[in-house]
């Protein structure tokens, strides 16, 4: 996030999209909703499902899953014709404005609807109330970047909002809700092929000798490495050997599920460390296991870049080890001695590798955590960034054009798929399926479909349906629901029975290399 | 005396407009007990208990409501005010099924009381708030007796059908603060005040059971409630007093959210889950799956010894013989294949400290920038 989350709070207008924020961000949901209800800000949710939060919108634009480029470019119009953006702070803080003039100027209201099926008056009004916002903050989650167009997509929404001059205030930003504890983290410290901690870059000399004495090794590889979609790719066609996963279970979160299986175990050599013998760790080799958060000490980024302590409580289970103890047996095997004395040290030697996190120590965390760029120990932290200019200089404008999802419906598979969390469970399920009570209350996938689309496949609420695409099928149960629109069904990926990835589909971002997963085609039928 | 200051027990100080007296007399340091405010709502003046004495007005005035003003002259524990505190929690005390502390009955109705109070198969037990208590620690502190008046007949059933709420309105004092934290903190808009007068209850829409109800169960109204009508399921198993349960402060493991929450722990086990109030970015609020899904943590099926496949099955092995095998391996592919051939997925579950000796160990280590997470996913 650019602003930190009480900010949300100071937003005069709010846009929401490809956020299901109560079902997956609850407690960040809470702060949108104070903000409508007692402090007269505006909310507008662009979404393919009627998702709760719409109850307090002021406006729902319903899009065409897939096309959110084209609404947002839409919008754009309708705010650079009637002259309503931020003309100082563009002419002050960004470049590019021309060019995305004259890529948004075909995108008229008229145009839009065609594409995105948004009805035009409401493009227009939604255009006019967020540009008129002195304030005006962007929330999106994983709606907006499970698409091929997933990085188009997201500069879209930065193009919006450095248009109406929100970057770099309070109330305002572009701000990604991350979906797990320490996906944040995880990017921080340089667990990506291209770049260390703090984003330095690995193909960068000067960045890779620095690093090289700091860890006392001789050569350190400049070539970047494969994101976790290609290495299934690799594995698959046989070039990738070995895989060590830790903590994750691709085996029910990778899309195309039944070929992310026949990757995995065409390796030779899988190591899996984990809390408990997912899907993944079955495949496995050797399993290793570790200890949960509430028995290890460490930190965690949320979403607002805020580094915050999670501490020990608990003695692992058994002769489970934290994952870092693990990892410095193992360097010590293979010939290259690690020695911390625990995970504070750990955090010196990354403050010291790192620019952003210089000035954070374990000492400084202890009542309150803080928010990263925090170059020295004497520095607050930084929550809002781009206050003054944005970290590069000039913002800059991407003129964008809008390019269909890669896969359509068609008369064999008519309906659109889109996958997402409810509220009850988390992710793959490991952890929230242990708690009985969850399972009470969201004990089974199903398939959300509209009342529309139940009648004229003649599904009644409770069927056991068969759903198919044109690369597996599965079975849940159907719901009818207000929340889904005719023509797009939903399923959650929580589940290992009805497990939605078997069924979309693998295409990826060509920047991001993210999955579709928001979009595929399938068909439904009665399950014999 | 300038315009923005008043005085609180003899002494003179500054406030802002729109500040209340608590407020003010938090903000230095001086303690007014409250009982139905809630921090972050609408202050509703239920319980006047955070009575305190303004000079010249007529009746003592709730601190918690009443905006500060120029040249208040304020005694926030006088004897007319520590008196009148003693009254409201009498008559809180004798509004239910309240027979923890119950003193001043004579010995009969204390009998009748006990016994009723514990008809229902849930009152068996302490109450599960017992040392927990906002109410009993005022009563204690205030010497409060109960001989004023008797016990109130209480009919409210105890509502136990749903898997993480105890709901037992038996010992609800209609404070009011559950339904704050559910309207105001939350918007969640499940629960309201119902019916009238002696009737009075606090109803989910229609009255009906919370998991009929619009509750999405984020249990922000069980911490709010400062007495023994809210709990949790796993403290009506486990109640009341419980003195070797420590806190552990940390961060929730689930959305990147981030809330910042309590482990209790007792006896190596996580036994209760609650958001820490004094900070962000909760500030005291979770959701159901932060307060409510920790059993994954002391699941029977955690792993516990390193496993090694031979012939299509796992078995146990030692960490030694575990660490010697996968050190093998990879040492062995890396020499043959060259180090592209091996790859790390680290995880946006584990924590920074360990996800920069992952990749620390795939460059250092293994020499391949091989690295990334499922970010993506
Ligand atoms: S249930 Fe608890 S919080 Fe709600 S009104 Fe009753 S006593 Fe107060
Ligand atoms: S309590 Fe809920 S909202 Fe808060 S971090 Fe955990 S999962 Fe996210
Ligand atoms: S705390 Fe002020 S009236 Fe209850």
């Amino acid at each position: 996030m650019t602003n930190p989350i009480s900010d949300i709070e100071k937003a005069d207008v709010i846009l929401i999209t490809g956020s299901n924020t109560t079902e997956n961000h609850p407690v960040l949901s809470s702060y949108v909703k104070r903000a409508v209800s007692f402090k007269g800000a505006k909310l507008i949710v662009v979404d393919p499902r009627k998702i709760p939060i719409t109850r307090f919108a002021t406006l729902w634009l319903r899009q065409n899953v897939g096309t959110d480029v084209a609404w947002i470019n839409g919008m754009m119009h309708v705010i650079v014709k009637e002259k309503l953006y931020d003309e100082e702070y563009v002419n002050t803080r960004t470049v590019g404005l021309d060019e995305l003039k004259k890529t948004v100027q075909k995108y008229t209201p008229e145009y839009v609807e065609g594409i995105s099926g948004i009805p035009k008056k409401q493009l227009i009004e939604a255009a006019r109330i967020f540009a008129h916002a002195p304030a005006a903050s962007i929330l999106y989650a994983m709606g907006i970047t499970q698409h091929i167009s997933g990085t188009d997509n997201v500069k879209s929404l930065a193009n919006l909002a450095m248009l109406c001059g929100n970057v770099g205030i309070e109330g305002g930003g572009v701000n990604p809700l991350r979906g797990q504890n320490n996906v944040q983290g995880a990017c921080d410290m340089g667990g990506l092929p291209n770049v260390f901690t703090g984003y330095q870059r690995v193909d960068d000399l000067v960045i890779r000798e620095r690093m090289e004495k700091a860890w006392g090794v001789e050569r350190l590889p400049a070539k970047p490495g494969l994101t976790a979609t290609l290495m299934m790719e690799k594995a698959n066609a046989g070039d990738l050997k070995a895989l060590y996963i830790i903590g994750e279970n691709p085996m029910l979160s990778d899309p195309n599920l039944n070929h992310a299986q026949k990757s995995l175990e065409n390796l030779d050599f899988l190591v899996v460390q984990d809390i408990f013998m997912t899907e993944t760790a079955r495949l496995a080799d050797v399993v290793l296991p570790t200890a949960s958060f509430a028995e290890k000490n460490g930190t965690f980024v949320n979403t607002e870049r805020k580094v915050q302590r999670v501490r020990k409580a608990i003695d692992p289970p058994g002769s489970a080890r934290e994952d870092w103890e693990i990892i410095v047996n193992l360097a010590g095997r293979m010939g290259y001695p690690m020695s911390y004395s625990d995970a504070e040290a750990i955090m010196a030697e990354i403050a010291a590798v790192t620019p952003s996190y210089c000035g954070i120590n374990y000492g400084r965390l202890e009542y309150e955590g803080i928010h990263w760029p925090c170059p020295s120990t004497d520095h607050p932290g930084t929550p809002c960034l781009h206050v003054d200019q944005f970290s590069c200089g000039l913002g800059v404008f991407h003129a964008i054009d809008y390019i269909p999802p890669a896969e359509m419906t068609n008369n064999e598979y008519p309906l659109y798929l889109t996958t997402g969390r409810i509220l009850y469970h988390y992710h793959t399920g490991t952890m929230t399926m242990k708690t009985h009570g969850l399972n009470e209350l969201a004990p089974n996938s199903f398939v959300e479909i509209s009342r529309e689309d139940a009648e004229t496949y003649k599904i009644s609420n409770g069927s056991r349906l068969k759903i198919a695409s044109r690369r597996g099928e599965i079975e849940a149960e159907a719901r009818i629901s207000e929340q889904a629109v005719a023509g797009t069904v939903f399923i959650p990926f929580h589940y290992a029975e009805g497990a939605a990835n078997v069924l979309t589909n693998a295409a990826l971002d060509p920047v991001a290399n993210i999955p579709e997963y928001k979009v595929c085609a399938v068909k439904v039928s009665k399950a014999a | 005396m300038a315009e923005d200051r008043l005085i609180i027990n003899d002494n003179e100080y500054t406030f802002e407009p729109g500040e209340t007296i608590l407020q003010v007399a938090e903000k230095n340091g001086i303690r007014i007990p409250t009982l139905c405010y809630l921090k972050g709502a609408s202050p509703t003046g239920a319980c006047r208990i955070c009575l305190v004495e303004v000079k010249g007005a007529r009746a003592l005035v709730t601190a918690c409501s009443t905006p500060a003003a120029s040249n208040m002259v304020i005694k926030t524990d006088s004897p007319r005010v520590i008196e009148a505190r003693r009254f409201n929690l009498e008559l809180l005390l004798s509004s239910g099924n309240h027979n923890c502390l119950v003193q001043g009955l004579d010995m009969d109705s204390w009998t009748d009381f006990q016994l009723k109070a514990m008809d229902a198969k849930e009152h068996k037990t302490l109450c599960p708030a017992y040392g927990d208590c906002r109410l009993q620690d005022l009563a204690v502190r205030y010497r409060v007796k109960m001989n004023r008046f008797p016990p109130a007949e209480n009919q409210h059933p105890i509502e136990t059908v749903n898997p993480f709420i105890v709901r037992d309105l038996s010992r609800c004092i209609l404070c009011g603060r559950c339904v704050q934290a559910c309207n105001e903190v939350q918007v969640n808009n499940a629960i309201s005040f119902g019916y009238r007068g002696s009737e009075a209850k606090i109803v989910t829409k229609g009255d009906r059971a919370l998991k009929d109800s619009d509750c999405v169960f984020c249990g922000e109204c069980v911490q709010a409630c400062p007495v023994g009508a809210l709990i949790t399921k796993d403290e009506m198993h486990s109640p009341g007093l419980d003195v070797d349960i420590k806190k552990v402060h940390t961060t929730c493991s689930y959305c990147g959210v981030g809330c910042q929450l309590y482990l209790h722990v007792k006896e190596n086990k996580v036994v209760k889950v609650t958001g820490v109030e004094n900070t962000g970015p909760n500030h005291g609020s979770l959701c159901v799956k932060g307060r409510f899904g920790y059993d994954f943590v002391n699941s029977p099926e955690r792993l516990q010894k390193p496993l090694i496949k031979e012939n299509g099955a796992f078995r146990e092995a030692s960490w030694d013989e575990a660490l010697s095998l996968v050190t093998e391996r990879l040492s062995r592919i890396k020499k043959e294949s060259g180090p592209d051939s091996i790859f790390v997925l680290c995880s946006a579950r584990i924590t920074n400290e360990e996800n920069y000796l992952a990749q620390k160990f795939t460059r250092a280590v293994i020499g391949t920038n091989n690295v990334d997470h499922c970010a993506r996913l």
